[in-house]
């Protein structure tokens, strides 16, 4: 009687546990994704005042009732300006890991299922692109191709190449070798009907966690761009601009700086709560594995 | 009877890097007649599985032949190779590995038949929910869910519906019951068997529990360290092994009497040799209560000695 009084404690402790963890960890990073997300979609619509309008007189004046989030060197609005520059960061944050996991991908789906001089070949490949500085490649990339938001996401993306390669690469090692492969082949399915229907299945859900992530590692990165001029170029918003404008008032108008490496903070951070969660709920059994 | 299968001096070695080799099968000659079940045993790491893979093309074996119904399959390649997969099917030992995980049984049943080229769906579904049939599924029960959501002995029947669903000659069944409950194996292997004479399958099956080998085979092949050391039909086997390893194995058998002593097996202490370095001669010697310097330096070659029986050792035990 107790014994079985235990282990029905016991099996209900697993199952509720998680499910307490979920909520505020999931719902609060969800919640300002969205929000973001939103706003950045519906920009033109909320009556923002034009974020590339200037207002010297107004120049950075803290937050007001008329300037919710105050204005910045030139007195345009920085809620406008944060709202816009959501946009310019979520295009690229989105568009450029996965133009980097279409390519890195399909690299490392194919290095990991022929192996020999495919792989050989593969990770060669993988490896130059890392062994160039992440961020000279980039800037190299935008200063001779032009600024501009296309070639922007085309050199982030490129970076991202990698990282996809060796996430898809590892994944389809790991599932190359199971028995449903050998099965497929005794039926006499070719490598492109393997490839597609055995093995990528179950590389997505992986991918899609490991791409939530790099959503933020390439937002920050595009920060990084724009914070050394060479990112979006002006007037476009984007927040890593705002906070390379904003540090020259550092010391007289700190929001100015502040407010768009807040607001960049925080939607990192989102993206990495949720991409972990993701990444645990992709699929239980296996990580137990 | 015709031989389906005819395995003559297959080659199996992996390169395991400084230039050595696991020497995994090693010159095996073998036949499969038409609508027998032969069983293959040894210990683990004799080969066994090397050798099914390697008849079955994966990947295709360093030496040797494999001739099935008039084709050599070591040299057919691509295209060719593919059109004459579906007359040989395998089935795995673990059951849940063998099935993709994120598709749903109806595909995984149903995706022979698409690389097959039967294009007409409702056939399709025709013919999926008949092999479930035959292999007791339910098919609206079964049809929409996932492997996960079965147990071993179920994931194993939907395991041998895919391989029966394209009609095939020959099933390689390798270890098709070790991963399953000892309650279960009886109703697989009685599956097995039933679908053998409804199909008119051909089997060769592969496991090292003597039991089960006993009670499906029609002739049993004995491997020990990548070669044949014994090949005969079942009950003689059972009856007087003619090789002192075939002897050993039935030694070892447990009988369900707890106040029986447990059978002496006669060999020499220790394990068995390496794949790497295998011993010169006879592979069995070290481990051999018989074992005379001839052992060391001749190696036995597969003979007859009686009508439908074969054994590779100097000195068997039937004359």
């Amino acid at each position: 009687m107790s014994v079985s009084a235990t282990k029905s404690t016991l099996a209900a402790a697993p199952a509720s546990r998680p499910r307490r963890r979920l909520h505020w960890a999931l719902v609060l990073p969800l919640g300002w994704l969205l929000l973001v997300v939103f706003l950045a979609i519906t920009a033109d619509w909320i009556g923002l005042p034009d974020p590339a309008a200037q207002e010297l007189i107004l120049r950075r004046k803290p937050p007001s009732a008329e300037y919710l989030l105050g204005t910045d060197n030139l007195g345009r609005d920085m809620l406008s300006r944060i709202i816009y520059g959501a946009r310019t960061s979520l295009i690229v944050g989105i568009c450029a890991p996965f133009l980097g996991f279409l390519v890195g991908g399909a690299i490392g789906m194919s290095a990991g299922y022929f192996r020999g001089k495919i792989d050989l070949l593969a990770v060669g490949f993988i490896d130059v692109l890392l062994a160039f500085p992440a961020l000279v490649l980039a800037l190299t990339f935008t200063a001779y191709l032009g600024q501009s938001l296309f070639n922007v996401t085309l050199a982030l993306g490129i970076l991202s190449i990698p990282a996809a390669a060796r996430v898809s690469r590892a994944n389809t090692l790991a599932w190359a070798n199971r028995d449903f492969v050998l099965a497929a082949r005794t039926i006499g399915a070719s490598n492109w009907r393997i490839l597609t229907r055995e093995i990528l299945p179950n590389l997505l859900p992986p991918m899609f966690a490991f791409w939530l992530v790099a959503i933020s590692v390439i937002i920050v990165a595009e920060g990084a761009l724009s914070f050394l001029g060479l990112g979006i170029p002006a007037p476009q918003p984007s927040w890593g601009g705002m906070i390379a404008d904003g540090r020259e008032a550092l010391d007289v108008a700190p929001h100015t700086a502040l407010i768009p490496a807040a607001v960049m903070f925080a939607t990192v951070l989102s993206l990495n709560f949720v991409g972990d969660i993701v990444r645990n709920m992709v699929d239980p059994r296996r990580s137990a594995l | 009877m015709n031989d389906l299968l005819r395995i003559s001096d297959l080659v199996v070695e992996y390169p395991v890097g400084g230039g050595r080799r696991v020497h995994a099968v090693s010159g095996v000659t073998l036949t499969v007649r038409d609508g027998e079940t032969l069983g293959l045993v040894g210990e683990s790491g004799s080969g066994k599985s090397s050798l099914a893979r390697a008849l079955l093309q994966l990947p295709p074996p360093q030496g040797g032949s494999v001739l099935f119904d008039g084709n050599e399959l070591t040299q057919l390649r691509g295209k060719a190779l593919r059109a004459v997969r579906p007359r040989l099917q395998m089935i795995f030992q673990d059951p849940i590995a063998s099935l993709n995980p994120r598709r749903k049984v109806a595909e995984i049943i149903a995706e022979p038949l698409i690389v097959s080229g039967v294009a007409d769906a409702a056939e399709r579904t025709r013919r999926v929910r008949s092999v479930m049939e035959a292999v007791g599924l339910d098919p609206d029960l079964v049809w929409n869910r996932r492997p996960h959501e079965f147990s071993g002995g179920q994931c194993q029947r939907i395991a041998i519906a895919r391989a029966l669903v394209l009609e095939p000659s020959l099933i390689v069944c390798d270890e098709p019951v070790s991963a399953l409950d000892v309650s279960i194996r009886a109703q697989i292997l009685n599956l097995l068997e039933d679908m053998k004479a409804r199909f008119g399958l051909t089997l060769l099956f592969i496991a090292h529990d003597l039991a089960v080998v006993k009670s499906v085979s029609d002739r049993v092949a004995v491997m020990y360290l990548g070669k044949l050391c014994e090949v005969a039909s079942s009950e003689d086997l059972f009856a007087s092994p003619a090789h002192p390893y075939t002897a050993a194995l039935m030694a070892a058998i447990p009988e369900p009497d707890p106040d029986l002593p447990l059978g002496d097996t006669k060999l020499k202490p220790g394990d068995p040799p390496s794949p790497l370095d295998p011993p010169s001669g006879c592979r069995f010697r070290t481990r051999c209560p018989l074992a005379e310097p001839r052992c060391a330096t001749e190696v036995p070659p597969l003979r007859a000695i009686a009508p439908g029986r074969e054994v590779a050792c100097h000195f068997p035990l039937v004359a």
